[in-house]
C-alpha cells in the first residue's frame, strides 16, 4: 500500500518519572522512512529519539499509534520477531563468544546450515573490514573493531532495516569521521534503510539523506540536511543545528522582500516572503557574513558590529562581536582574509555584509525570541 | 630502591604474619595431627597406640582389619547418603535462589538493599534456635500437623520430624543465603543490553537464557554450588536436630567417633576422606572454570 520501509502512525509513549510524574517521550509521531534511505533522528537528550528507535525495534510498547515495517503491522510484535536489527550504543557484544559466534548469532538462532552460516559470517566481517578475525574474543579488539563487529552482527541476517543507536559516540574523533563515511558506503551497498540516532548535529549533517529533528517528543522538522541547515522550520532547529545569528522582530515588506525590525531598532533584510503574520525571526548563518570592502559599493546589506574577540580555528576565523544595541553576533571568515581581519580587530570594529537572499525567515515563537 | 623493597617486605610480613601464625597453629597443626592419627591404631580405652595401622581407612573402603572385624559397608552408605543429601541441598537451593536473584536484581535500589537485608537476616539468630523452630513446626503436635488435623485432612499426625526430608528441609533452609549471595553477585552485574541484543537478533526467551544468561551467570552458579556443597557434606547439626537414626550423615559419624566412641584414628580417617572428596571436586570445578575462562567475560 505504501512504499515506506517503516511507517509510524500517531506513535505515543509516556513514562513515569522517578518523581511519579508522567513524561511524554513521544507525543504522537507520524514518520515514514523510505526504503534505502539514511534517516537520522537528531535531538538533545530526552527528546524522544531513543524511545522512537526502541519503538521500532520493539523494546518499547507504544501507548497509542501503530508501526508498520514493510507494510506489515508490527505494533504488537515482540523484538525477536521483527525484521530489524540494532547496533547498540555500547555495542552489546556477547563477551563469552568469539567474534564469529557473535556475528553468526542471528543465523544460529534461525538454524541456518553451517556452511552457509560460516560463509555469511565471513562475508559480513569482510564487509566491515574485519575478515579473518572470527576466532578472536570481543575484549581482544579495539573499540573501533568492536564497533565493526556489532555492525557485522546486525547486518548478517539481512534485516529490512538497520537501527543505529548512537553507535559512534564512544569512538575518538578521527575514527568517528572515518566510520561516518564507511557507514554511508555500507548503507549504499546493502540498499536497506538505516535509522540512525544521534545528538551530534555534525554527524547528522554528514551522513543523512533526511534528518528528523526531535524535541519534546515531537518532530520539529523532517527534511534533507541542506534544508534543515539553511531553512530551519523554527527557532529550535535553527539553534540546535549549526551556529546561528537570530534576529526576532516585526516583519514588513512586499512580495519577496522583507525587512525585519527588532525591538532595539536593528533591521535585517531578507529576500524571502513573510512566512506568517506576527513576529518573525531572521536567521543568518555565521559563514554568510563577509567583511565589507574598504571602498566602493557591494550591493549587499550591512551590519556594523564591535568586535569582542577573534578566534583562529584553522580554516576560518571566528569573530565574536555585538551590534550597536548589544546583540551578540558570530561570523566565520575565511583564513585567507587574515590581514583584513587583523586590521578590523585592531579597530575593534567591522562592518559585516550579507546577501539578503541567504537570510532565512521563520515564524517566531515566544521561546525563540 | 633496595631499601624500598626491604621495607615492602617488612610491611608484608607485618600484615600477613599474624594470620599466618594463627592459621598455622590452629588449622595446619591440628590437621597434621589428624593426618598422623588417621594412620595410627586406636587405643583400647581411647587414645592411640603408636603403630602404623591402615585399617582405619580399610573399615570404610573395604579392607578391614582381618584380626578384629569384618568390612561393614555401612560407612560407605553413610558416605553416599551424605553426598546425596548435599547434592539435593545444592540443587534445591539453586532452584530457589536463581530466579530470586533475577527478581531482586531487577528491583529499584532501595528495595534491592532491603531484600538483601532480609536474605541475610537469619544470620542474626542462632543456628540452633532456628533449627529447633523447625522441630516445633514439624513435630507430631507441631504447627503443620495441628493445622492439617484441625482442617480434618489427616486422622493422625504425619511423621515429618526425624526423616531425611526434614534434614533436607533444614539444610536448604540454612544454606539459602550461601547460595543466594554468589548467584546474586553474578546476576547483578549481568549487562541487560546483552539480553536486548539477543532478542534483537531474533532469539526468544529460551535461546536467550541458554546462550546468553546461563553462560554469563555460570561463575555465580558454580560458586554458589561449591559454597553450599562443602559445608553441607560435613554438616552434623541439622541431622542431629532434625534427622533420625536413618538419616545419619558423615558429620554425625565423625562426631560420634571423636566423642562417644573415642576412636580418634577412625574419626580422623573419615574426616580425611571427606576432605579428599571435597578437594577432588574443587579441583575439577576450578579446572572447569579455567577451561571456560577464555570464553567468559567475567574474571
Amino acid at each position: 500500500m505504501d512504499h515506506s520501509s517503516v511507517r509510524l502512525d500517531g506513535a505515543r509513549k509516556s513514562f513515569a518519572s522517578p518523581e511519579g510524574t508522567l513524561v511524554t517521550a513521544l507525543a504522537g509521531i507520524d514518520l515514514g522512512v523510505k526504503p534505502s534511505e539514511f534517516l537520522t533522528l537528531l535531538g538533545p537528550s530526552g527528546c524522544g529519539k531513543t524511545t522512537l528507535l526502541h519503538a521500532i525495534s520493539g523494546f518499547v510498547e507504544l501507548d497509542a499509534g501503530r508501526i508498520f515495517i514493510d507494510g506489515e503491522d508490527m505494533t504488537h510484535r515482540p523484538p525477536n520477531k521483527r525484521p530489524v536489527n540494532t547496533v547498540f550504543q555500547s555495542y552489546a557484544l556477547f563477551p563469552h563468544m568469539s567474534v564469529g559466534d557473535n556475528v553468526g548469532y542471528a543465523l544460529d538462532i534461525a538454524r541456518v546450515a553451517r556452511p552457509e552460516r560460516n560463509a555469511r559470517v565471513g562475508a559480513a566481517l569482510e564487509m566491515v573490514g574485519l575478515g579473518g578475525l572470527e576466532k578472536r574474543l570481543p575484549r581482544q579488539l579495539s573499540g573501533g573493531q568492536q564497533q565493526r563487529v556489532a555492525l557485522a552482527r546486525a547486518i548478517v541476517a539481512r534485516p529490512k532495516l538497520l537501527l543505529l543507536d548512537e553507535p559512534l559516540s564512544a569512538l575518538d574523533r578521527k575514527l568517528r569521521q572515518a566510520m561516518q563515511i564507511e557507514l554511508k558506503t555500507l548503507q549504499h551497498e546493502l540498499g536497506i534503510a538505516f535509522v540512525f540516532v544521534t545528538h551530534d548535529q555534525e554527524e547528522a549533517l554528514t551522513m543523512s539523506d533526511r534528518i528528523a529533528v526531535l524535541n519534546g517528543g515531537e518532530i520539529q522538522q523532517l527534511a534533507s540536511p541542506g534544508e534543515v541547515y539553511n531553512r530551519p522550520a523554527n527557532g529550535f532547529v535553527a539553534s540546535f543545528i549549526g551556529a546561528s545569528n537570530l534576529f526576532t522582530g516585526s516583519g514588513s515588506g512586499s512580495g519577496a522582500e522583507t525587512i525585519v525590525r527588532t525591538s532595539a531598532g536593528l533591521t535585517v533584510h531578507a529576500r524571502m516572503a513573510l512566512p506568517s503574520s506576527g513576529p518573525v525571526t531572521a536567521l543568518i548563518r555565521p559563514e554568510q557574513f563577509a567583511l565589507a570592502p574598504d571602498s566602493g559599493t557591494h550591493g549587499l546589506s550591512e551590519l556594523p558590529v564591535s568586535i569582542d574577540q577573534v578566534v583562529f580555528m584553522g580554516m576560518v576565523f571566528e569573530i565574536h562581536g555585538r551590534t550597536d544595541d548589544g546583540q551578540k553576533v558570530v561570523a566565520t571568515l575565511p583564513a585567507s582574509q587574515q590581514s583584513r581581519i587583523a586590521e578590523a580587530e585592531g579597530r575593534r570594529r567591522a562592518v559585516l555584509t550579507y546577501d539578503p537572499a541567504s537570510v532565512h525567515l521563520f515564524p517566531a515563537v515566544s521561546e525563540a525570541a | 630502591m633496595s631499601t624500598l623493597k626491604a621495607r615492602k617486605r617488612q610491611q608484608l610480613a607485618l600484615l600477613l604474619g599474624p594470620v599466618t601464625l594463627f592459621l598455622g597453629i590452629f588449622l595446619l597443626l591440628p590437621l597434621a595431627i589428624m593426618v598422623v592419627y588417621s594412620f595410627l591404631m586406636p587405643g583400647l580405652y581411647g587414645g592411640v597406640e603408636w603403630t602404623y595401622y591402615p585399617h582405619n581407612y580399610g573399615r570404610i573402603l573395604g579392607f578391614a582389619d582381618p584380626e578384629f572385624e569384618v568390612f561393614d559397608p555401612v560407612y560407605l552408605s553413610i558416605f553416599a547418603r551424605s553426598v546425596k543429601i548435599a547434592l539435593i541441598t545444592v540443587a534445591l537451593t539453586l532452584l530457589v535462589c536463581y530466579p530470586a536473584a533475577f527478581q531482586i536484581a531487577a528491583l529499584p535500589d532501595r528495595w534491592k538493599n532491603f531484600a538483601l537485608f532480609l536474605i541475610t537476616l537469619p544470620f542474626f539468630a542462632s543456628l540452633i534456635v532456628r533449627l529447633f523452630i523447625w522441630v516445633l513446626i514439624l513435630r507430631p503436635t507441631g504447627f503443620i500437623n495441628e493445622t492439617l488435623g484441625a482442617l480434618g485432612l489427616i486422622d493422625r499426625p504425619l511423621d515429618l520430624l526425624y526423616t531425611e526430608g526434614a534434614v533436607i528441609l533444614g539444610m536448604v533452609y540454612i544454606y539459602i543465603p550461601f547460595m543466594f549471595l554468589p548467584l546474586y553477585a553474578s546476576v547483578e552485574k549481568l549487562d541487560w543490553t546483552l539480553i536486548r541484543a539477543s532478542q534483537d537478533l531474533g532469539a526468544g526467551a529460551f535461546d536467550t537464557f541458554r546462550r546468553i544468561i546461563l553462560p554469563l551467570t555460570l561463575p555465580g552458579i558454580a560458586g554458589g554450588c561449591i559454597i553450599v556443597f562443602i559445608p553441607a557434606l560435613g554438616n552434623f547439626i541439622v541431622p542431629a536436630v532434625l534427622g533420625g537414626a536413618k538419616s545419619m550423615m558423615l558429620g554425625n559419624l565423625i562426631e560420634q567417633q571423636f566423642l562417644a566412641a573415642r576412636n580418634w584414628p577412625f574419626g580422623s580417617a573419615l574426616a580425611m576422606l571427606v576432605m579428599a572428596v571435597v578437594l577432588v571436586l574443587l579441583f575439577i570445578a576450578i579446572r572447569q572454570e579455567r577451561a571456560d575462562q577464555p570464553g567468559s567475560g567475567h574474571a
